[in-house]
């Protein structure tokens, strides 16, 4: 995501570190390359302009002090991040609340840029949040809108109000209203509608719009926009703006590379906040959007934050603290314990995803495309091969039992061999680990060999805060946690 | 050509200023023409003759345009297979509907496969269509495997000596090596049992910088051999196009216009590259 802005940035950025001293000149040439990469991220002329004038203006009046200080080049960086989380939002807000339920929100948009999936996304997210939201089918107009509704509404079991079959036939305004009388009777106390894509240009679904929105009387009005496109989105969204109005903007396909400066454009010309970001095909895949987040992840700062939250997530409570539990007492890590991980590492759902919010993952960009994640299940078969004693005492695998592992998962000897060996290979590391030496590897991760941040992430179970208690350290990243204990 | 005629007349009349010129860029830039595009046609029009300069802004603009064919590669002795690919929600299930409308109307035999098994709905979508237009769809079961609904799709089309077979695929973000490898096998299934004329790339008109990568990436895979320009009836100008022309050398083909089956358009270079600087 954003991963085009993010090199641009990093390559203008390190030719900058390389001179050490800058002078006025300096700061001019990185605001012009910074200018053309946001315009090659589709952000507007204007935004582009106003941006970089913000940046080259704070830097200059800090010159000196830049200079006196250590690292100019690093100053310069800060300053383009506030900037840039200043443009994506400042804070992120939430949804507002009714004061008498059912809260109302609707969905407006151009054709195509994901309504009808976020709905879903959306409903289960505040379902999640422990909601009783309910869908209402208002797009009559789309081919089998309503159908495509109420099949992703049965996936995520929350109800959808379809009165009518759509394909054009049917009231959208009087579907809208019957399904919010729907909500109140039914004690449902979020609805979300679904409203027709529509043009900014076309005066008369606009108006259609309006007339959906006198009639609900939303309390969240919320423009759903394609991190894929263009400058056209500006003038969209400020038509959407003056035609139905909206409160707030969602960003959704934000897992392709899109650079989704557009966005940065509309937050720019209309001043409503990004809230919600949807990030994959699944249902599951959405977040509430966060602007300095963001900002980190477009200058290659990665997002650990997230990151840790959906490890948080992934691992039940019991699995965590049966192995807190197992490595305070000095006991072997084993291939069950591992099974439960690489299960917990499928539940944090895609691996390339998690990947991408590392800092520094530009870098290793080829080769987090390139991971295979069919390598986990591959892993797991062959461990799911294995005897309960196998698992917990990988000693006793003789070749007879590690032919018959290959044959039972449709591997490789060689493969169980080279499980066996590095999972070996960790579990010392993670004894080193008890006596304060560093994190263990990966095993089973063979394509990702050489990634420096992978222990410390892929491995969420033994949560950091709890392995090594008497050393007071809280990083599980072995240079960080040098950095503390020193 | 709002924009374009102030700035002729002014350019005419010799009181063009910078801020005219910035106001060029911008206009541009707002087409989606791409930050380097933009530079080279403002260089052009800088040093164009004042009497010539329509010309050869518009001339300028037509070099960055493909060279390649545009005529739909329809084959008269056997059936003609397309294609049809692109990222989520760009409007192919819409496109294919349009074509298949498009093919009728020439007195075509066509067949429809709806191998998008994946978004929800999708394949009633392309029925309700085939419905409404009289043209037969071949369905599989929903989260089927796409590629041997294609395959079905394909077979049953020779069987009825269709002129035109079209496959409906589903939308898929070109970054996703996976679902790009699905998309390379349904093309591999397909020619198992008869060549592929046609690939299609559908491209929203309202896409960004993005849509260059899009193409590389579906032909990385499909190879793609033509594009859909779709929601051209919008206020986006769909310089997008030009841009992957100049980049990729794939040409557009279709224009998409609208909701309805009859709003598709063969690619017309002109108006459209007057669009660019209306």
């Amino acid at each position: 995501m954003f991963d085009n802005l993010t090199a641009k940035f990093s390559s203008a950025f390190s030719s900058l570190r390389a001179k050490g001293r800058l002078k006025s000149g300096d700061i001019d040439e990185i605001a012009n390359e910074i200018k053309a990469a946001l315009i090659e991220s589709d952000v507007a002329l204007d935004v582009a302009e106003q941006f970089t004038a913000r940046i080259t203006e704070r830097s200059l009046e800090k010159l000196e002090e830049l200079n006196r200080g250590t690292n100019p080049s690093q100053a310069i960086f800060a300053i383009v991040n506030e900037e840039l989380t200043a443009i994506l939002g400042g804070n992120s807000r939430r949804i507002q609340m009714a004061k008498k339920p059912p809260t109302v929100i609707m969905l407006t948009g151009l054709q195509g840029a994901g309504k009808t999936s976020l709905a879903g996304k959306l409903a289960l997210h505040l379902k999640k949040e422990g909601n009783t939201p309910l869908l209402i089918a208002s797009d009559l107009q789309r081919p089998n809108a309503v159908t495509q509704l109420q099949t992703v509404g049965e996936s995520i079991k929350v109800p959808v109000f379809a009165p009518e079959p759509g394909n054009g036939v049917g009231d959208p305004v009087a579907v809208a209203k019957a399904g919010v009388k729907f909500a109140e009777d039914n004690y449902h106390n979020i609805v979300i509608v679904d409203t027709a894509g529509r043009l900014g240009v076309d005066q008369e679904l606009m108006r259609e719009a309006i007339r959906i929105r006198d009639a609900v009387s939303p309390d969240e009005i919320f423009f759903v926009v394609d991190a894929m496109v263009g400058q056209d989105a500006v003038r969209t969204a400020q038509a959407f703006q003056e035609g139905v109005g909206f409160d707030g903007v969602v960003l959704t396909k934000l897992d392709g590379d899109a650079r989704g400066g557009a966005a940065l454009s509309i937050l720019a010309k209309t001043g409503k906040p990004i809230l919600f970001a949807s990030t994959g095909e699944k249902v599951e895949d959405f977040d509430i959007f966060y602007p300095d987040r963001m900002a980190s992840r477009i200058l290659g700062m990665g997002d650990i934050q997230t990151l840790a939250e959906q490890a948080k997530r992934a691992m039940d409570g019991e699995t965590t603290s049966r192995l807190e539990e197992k490595f305070a007492k000095g006991e072997d890590f084993t291939l069950t314990d591992f099974l439960a991980q690489l299960q917990a590492m499928k539940n944090m759902g895609s691996m390339t995803k998690m990947l991408a919010m590392l800092p520094g993952a530009g870098a290793i960009k080829k080769q987090i495309e390139n991971f295979d994640e069919n390598e986990l299940v591959r892993t797991q078969a062959i461990v799911e091969s294995m005897t309960p004693l196998e698992r917990n005492d990988p000693k006793v695998l003789n070749g007879s039992r590690r032919a018959r592992i290959a044959k039972g998962s449709g591997r490789q000897v060689s493969e169980v061999n080279n499980l066996v060996d590095r999972f070996s290979a960790a579990q010392k590391m993670m004894k080193q680990m008890r006596s304060g030496k560093g994190m263990p590897g990966m095993p089973g991760m063979s394509g990702m060999t050489g990634m420096p941040s992978m222990a410390g992430a892929g491995l969420p179970a033994p949560s950091h805060s709890k392995v090594a208690p008497k050393k007071k350290s809280k990083s599980g990243n072995p240079a960080k946690r040098a950095a503390e204990e020193a | 050509m709002a924009l374009f005629s102030k700035l002729l007349n002014k350019f005419r009349s010799g009181s063009l200023t910078s801020a005219d010129w910035e106001e060029f860029e911008s206009n541009l830039i707002e087409a989606d023409l791409g930050g380097k595009l933009t530079q080279e046609i403002i260089t052009v029009a800088k040093s164009a003759k004042p009497d010539d300069i329509e010309s050869e802004l518009l001339g300028a603009l037509a070099t960055k345009l493909s060279s390649a064919n545009r005529a739909l590669a329809i084959h008269p002795d056997r059936t003609t297979t397309i294609l049809v690919v692109g990222v989520n929600g760009t409007g192919k299930t819409t496109s294919v509907a349009k074509m298949m409308k498009y093919f009728k109307d020439q007195r075509l035999a066509v067949v429809v496969a709806a191998a998008d098994t994946f978004r929800a709905a999708a394949i009633d979508q392309i029925q309700t269509w085939g419905e409404r237009i009289g043209v037969p769809v071949v369905v599989g079961k929903s989260e089927g495997d796409p590629a041997s609904v294609a395959f079905d799709g394909i077979k049953r089309a020779m069987q009825e000596r269709a002129d035109i077979f079209i496959v409906d695929t589903a939308g898929r973000l070109h970054t996703k090596s996976g679902l790009m490898d699905e998309l390379a096998k349904i093309r591999r299934v397909i020619e198992k049992a008869s060549p592929i004329d046609e690939v299609l790339l559908v491209v929203d008109a309202t896409t960004g910088q993005n849509g260059i990568a899009q193409a590389q990436l579906f032909t990385e895979s499909v190879q793609v051999t033509g594009l859909i320009l779709t929601k051209m009836d919008g206020s986006a100008k769909g310089g997008i196009a030009l841009a992957i022309e100049a980049q990729t050398g794939i040409p557009v083909k279709f224009i998409g216009l609208g909701e309805s089956a009859d709003d598709l358009q063969l690619f017309e270079a002109d108006s459209y590259l007057r669009g660019l600087l209306s």
